[in-house]
């Protein structure tokens, strides 16, 4: 059985972002914005209830673009996974998340799941947000009152919350790219290799400055998912490795940050202790390829 | 997955047995022409479902209909409305088809609901509420059912089961080296691509109809004549296109075609259709047994075992199901294919409070044999020797008498694939390398660690003891005025190929090309009790049963047709049909199954040969582990089998790649998580955690076909055989790799963290 299909009366398929703001302004939250509805119809047809009222944003084109910047790209909110992974200069300059994008549930999901979709969804699992904020990502977000944009760290104000107002979509993100010399990691730890929620994953910037006695941070940024109840930065642990060696970051002092910044539990997919300790060894892992 | 298939080299000519001919079933599934039971769609159809129970046991005391709905327009049935029998038919009756006044454990069907609106029916199952007083002292442990901290039926325990050979005291006595451990494995669900399914409904001459998805449809007809006390001759069992089974359809079946039956009797015989979703398949259907085992065992210096004590006990669930025959094989197997004179096991089926626990594919034997290969693995190093050498001195030989009582005959030769896996895994240079590699990486402040491991096991092929005496099988085969013969039996295909490889057996026994022959479809109006499609017995038994009913049809047209008795095409073979048909009503042979002579299996104090054939097999499992994660990475797998004749070597390198498969998910993946009642809380294909293809290395498979088995020219069985020995080979390798002492699976990176401590794992990364 699947739940039953909501009336047309119900389903708004606007066809500009204009027309969508206006539903928006009108409606609120009596309307779900969809876009790829890769995890809500997860959602829906576990339910017994029929579908609520949705705000379908398939249809604007306008949202879907990616445009090339000279120091970043943007990324428009209904682009889906498919074409993050596979668009040449996010391979070359973003690499981090076309990695992510590839890792975002299975091949079908990837062709209909969208970056917006997955950073309104705000489940502390999603696979983009750690390498968005890593990379410093900065979301744009317009009604019909104007548009604003505001950094993406901070975004997410507690589980399945964010700084969107209600009358608010979100339509694009803005990822700068790292500096020429930064180094990069990711790793997503999933309950296998692949079409896997997030345990963990962990995603770094790591920029640092060589002279005669090694490479030291000259700024460190992390993105973490699954060790909290929204997607985490680590402001302790980049302050603490602000102007260190990296030869002489301990372990006692990366977990002790951490320790403030993430915030795991034991759930159905994976144990607090075992997300910390992986947290940590993710880190030093990172730290130690940036050496 | 890349299969390399041994060949023994002979000349096989298409569609005959032993050659690899196209799936019968190939095409109508690729092209997606093949109709499950939630394909059918008939006029009038209503649809079914299922109010179930939250607490773990307890008291109904009263059922809540919500508001907002016409309750009038619904059919509802309870436990007040079963005509017959309230009981599903296995080997006990303790099992209610719908709970009445007390239930034991959560997810347990009350009552049933249906409407033509599939939608609606979906909002109204959300407002009916069990009122249920639950049981104070639920018993979720094997441990604590034994100890009686709660009590779930008297005792809290099923059966109780000893097997002994020799004197232990005599082998205790001798041993000079002795190992103890305890081993755990885990529930493990079935993931068959078709959740289960039935239609019921009553046809123009008053005869209820079931149709739907099963692998014993014997089975769902013994539980639908019970409960709506009708004679097998108003009720008829369809086998729909099943997609999958693996045990998972042995004996649930029989529930959810009582419930559509119920329903549909009560709906005044309208078609109803109660199938499952994903979530409710997992949460109310039965679940691998989980077990735990105690093992001591014992040797003298040189290796010899000098004694093996075992108590084997398995999770059984609420009710018995099928848990007494499940711990029965469990038990036979425990001992391992290893030849030891003092030797006792004691088996028990405990009660719980869980959902019942029942078939899945290998039926206790993987559970038990875990425990042996890692009880040698364990004897071993207290011996200071390799697993390889302990397995080499204590392996069965031709003249030796199992633990069991069976002598082994001279047609096994259990070196022989060894001696292959060994070969072909390049077993002993990858040993060596992966312990360079470790010492390397270790010295580097590498994250990656290396094992090799393996296992030597058997699995017995058909019903345990005297089981298929009992079960007397019966098939036939039959052919039109064209020539077009027909196997005429009750063994379901699956997916597993039986429809093929029968029809193979039948074809090589007429002469016939393959095309000439098919499956009739498995209705219990037309087709015999061949008996229930489990065990790794169909190609094996039935397949014999339908070679001798093929063979009589062939001597019935050569005596009484003018069948030439050798030459003879496909073109004289429909002549003589032609023939013979003119001059009597129907051409169709049936035949039974006629037990050989050296399978004698005394039930009661588990002694003698309790199986016609086994199946003989060495497993070798690599693995990688990264301690920055704790993840294991499966780099290479190899199964060399002993399976008698090879009747279709496609079909039978499937059996062991998806039975390898669900190995590895068996030991690094599949972890049912419960939630405080009991109930299965991972329910959903997102969180309970199969292998995919990326998470399998290339599975290696080479079949070895010594004579001997009792099926068609030497066959054995297969099906079950690679469920068995990925599990403890995967396990040793990791071990191996990390110097843990794992013992139970699944074994998740968590668990792997833990075994490793805390502080060895931060020091390795």
């Amino acid at each position: 059985m699947s739940a039953g299909a909501a009336s047309a009366a119900d389903w708004h398929r606007p066809s500009s972002l204009a027309e969508a703001l206006a539903i928006r302004s009108r409606a609120g939250s009596a309307v779900v914005a969809i876009a790829g509805c890769t995890d809500l119809m997860v959602g829906w047809n576990a339910g017994a209830r029929r579908l609520p009222p949705v705000l379908d944003l398939s249809a604007l084109d306008e949202l879907a673009a990616i445009e090339v910047g000279p120091d970043a790209v943007t990324i428009g909110a209904a682009a889906s996974c498919a074409r993050i992974a596979t668009h040449p200069v996010i391979a070359a300059r973003l690499g981090m998340l076309a990695a992510s994008a590839r890792q975002t549930g299975s091949v079908a999901i990837q062709n209909r799941a969208t970056l917006g979709g997955n950073i309104m969804n705000a489940s502390p699992a999603a696979d983009n947000p750690p390498v968005l904020l890593a990379y410093g990502a900065r979301v744009t977000l317009a009604s019909v009152r104007g548009s604003r944009t505001v950094a993406y760290e901070g975004f997410h104000t507690g589980y399945k919350r964010t700084l969107a107002e209600v009358d608010e979509l979100l339509v694009s993100v803005t990822v700068p790219f790292p500096a020429s010399d930064a180094s990069i990691h990711y790793r997503k730890v999933g309950t296998r290799r692949s079409q896997a929620i997030s345990k963990v994953a962990m995603a770094a910037v790591i920029a640092t400055t060589v002279d005669g006695a090694g490479r030291q941070v000259r700024a460190a940024r992390f993105g973490f998912a699954s060790v909290g109840p929204v997607p985490l930065s680590a402001p302790t642990l980049s302050a603490a490795l602000m102007g260190e060696r990296l030869v002489a970051v301990d372990r006692d002092r990366v977990e002790h940050a951490l320790a403030t910044d993430l915030s795991p539990v034991d759930d159905i997919r994976s144990t607090a202790a075992y997300r910390r300790q992986v947290a940590v060894n993710l880190v030093m892992q990172a730290i130690a390829e940036a050496g | 997955m890349v299969a390399a298939v041994g060949s023994n080299g002979s000349e096989r000519t298409r569609g005959a047995l032993g050659a690899p001919v196209v799936r019968k079933d190939a095409g109508a599934k690729i092209l997606g022409e093949a109709r499950y039971v939630d394909d059918l769609v008939y006029p009038g159809m209503l649809h079914g479902a299922t109010v179930r129970t939250r607490s773990a046991g307890g008291t109904i005391e009263r059922i809540e209909f919500g508001p907002g709905f016409d309750w009038s327009s619904f059919v509802v049935v309870t436990a007040a409305d079963v005509p017959g029998i309230n009981a599903t038919q296995m080997i006990e009756q303790d099992q209610p088809v719908l709970a009445g006044e007390r239930f034991r454990h959560a997810g347990e069907p009350v009552l049933l609901l249906a409407h033509p609106d599939a939608g609606l029916l979906r909002e109204a199952l959300a407002a009916v509420t069990l009122h249920e007083r639950p049981n104070p002292s639920p018993v979720f442990s094997i441990d604590d059912a034994l100890a009686l901290r709660g009590e779930v039926c008297p005792g809290n325990v099923y059966r109780d089961y000893l097997m002994s050979r020799g004197d232990l005291a005599t082998g205790e006595a001798a041993a000079e080296v002795v190992f103890e451990g305890r081993f755990e494995t885990g529930a493990q669900e079935h993931v068959y691509i078709e959740p289960q399914g039935m239609i019921a409904q009553v046809d123009a001459a008053g005869v209820l109809v079931v149709e739907g998805s099963m692998q014993c449809p014997y089975y769902v007809l013994g539980t639908l004549t019970a409960v709506t006390g009708r004679d097998a001759g108003s009720v008829r069992v369809v086998h729909c296109t099943t997609g999958g089974g693996f045990g998972g359809k042995e004996e649930y079946p029989s529930h959810i075609a009582a419930h559509a039956a119920l329903l549909s009797l009560k709906a005044g015989g309208r078609p109803v259709k109660l199938v499952y979703d994903r979530a409710e398949d997992m949460l109310a259907t039965p679940k691998r047994h989980p077990s735990r085992t105690l093992v001591r065992i014992g040797a003298r210096r040189d290796g010899r075992l000098a004694f093996m004590d075992i108590d084997f006990a398995l999770d059984g669930g609420a009710y018995t199901t099928l848990s007494p025959v499940v711990l029965s094989r469990g038990v036979i197997h425990a001992p391992g294919p290893y030849a030891c004179a003092d030797a006792r096991v004691r088996g028990r089926a405990v009660a719980t409070n869980h959902p019942p626990n029942g078939a899945f594919r290998g039926f206790g034997a993987p559970q038990s044999i875990f425990a042996i290969e890692q009880a040698m693995d364990g004897l071993a190093r207290e011996l200071g020797i390799t697993p390889l050498e302990l397995r080499r001195i204590n392996m069965l030989r031709p003249g030796d008498r199992s633990v069991p009582g069976q002598m082994i005959d001279d047609t096994t030769d259990f070196d022989a694939v060894v001696d292959q896996a060994l070969r072909e895994s390049d077993y002993i240079a990858r040993r060596d390398a992966c312990t360079a590699f470790n010492a390397a990486s270790a010295a580097a402040g590498r994250p990656l660690r290396r094992g090799i491991g393996l296992s030597t096991f058997h699995h017995g092929a058909g019903f345990t003891g005297n089981g298929e005496v009992v079960l007397a099988s019966e098939a036939r085969v039959r052919a039109d005025a064209d020539g077009r013969v027909e196997v005429v039996a009750s063994s379901s295909e699956m997916g597993q190929g039986n429809t093929t490889t029968l029809c193979q057996i039948v074809a090589e026994a007429l002469g016939l090309p393959l095309e000439r022959v098919t499956q009739a479809r498995v209705d219990t109006h037309d087709v015999p009790d061949s008996g229930p499609t489990v065990a790794s017995r169909t190609c094996m038994v039935v397949g014999l049963i339908v070679e001798q009913a093929a063979r009589r049809l062939r001597a019935e047209l050569i005596g009484k047709a003018g069948l030439p008795a050798a030459g003879a095409d496909e073109h004289a073979f429909a002549a003589a049909c032609a023939r013979y048909l003119d001059g009597h009503p129907a051409l169709e042979m049936q035949a039974r199954y006629e037990p050989p002579a050296n399978v004698a299996w005394d039930e009661t104090v588990f002694e003698g040969s309790p199986y016609a054939s086994y199946a003989w097999a060495c497993y070798v499992a690599e693995v990688e582990v990264d301690l920055t994660t704790c993840e294991v990475a499966l780099t290479a797998f190899t199964a060399v089998q002993e399976v008698g004749r090879v009747v279709n070597p496609v079909i039978a390198a499937g059996q062991v790649e998806g039975g390898v498969v669900q190995g590895i998910g068996f030991a690094l993946f599949e972890k049912v998580v419960r939630d405080a009642q009991g109930a299965m809380a991972n329910n959903r294909m997102t969180n309970y955690i199969i292998p995919t293809t990326a998470d399998i290395p290339p599975v290696r498979v080479f079949f070895q076909e010594q004579p001997g088995g009792i099926g068609p020219a030497g066959a054995k069985g297969l099906g079950e055989l690679p469920m068995d020995g990925p599990g403890p080979a995967i396990v040793s390798a990791l071990n191996a790799a990390l110097g843990t002492r794992i013992a139970s699976v699944p074994v998740l990176p968590e668990d792997v963290m833990a075994a490793l401590g805390t502080s060895s794992a931060k020091e390795a990364a």
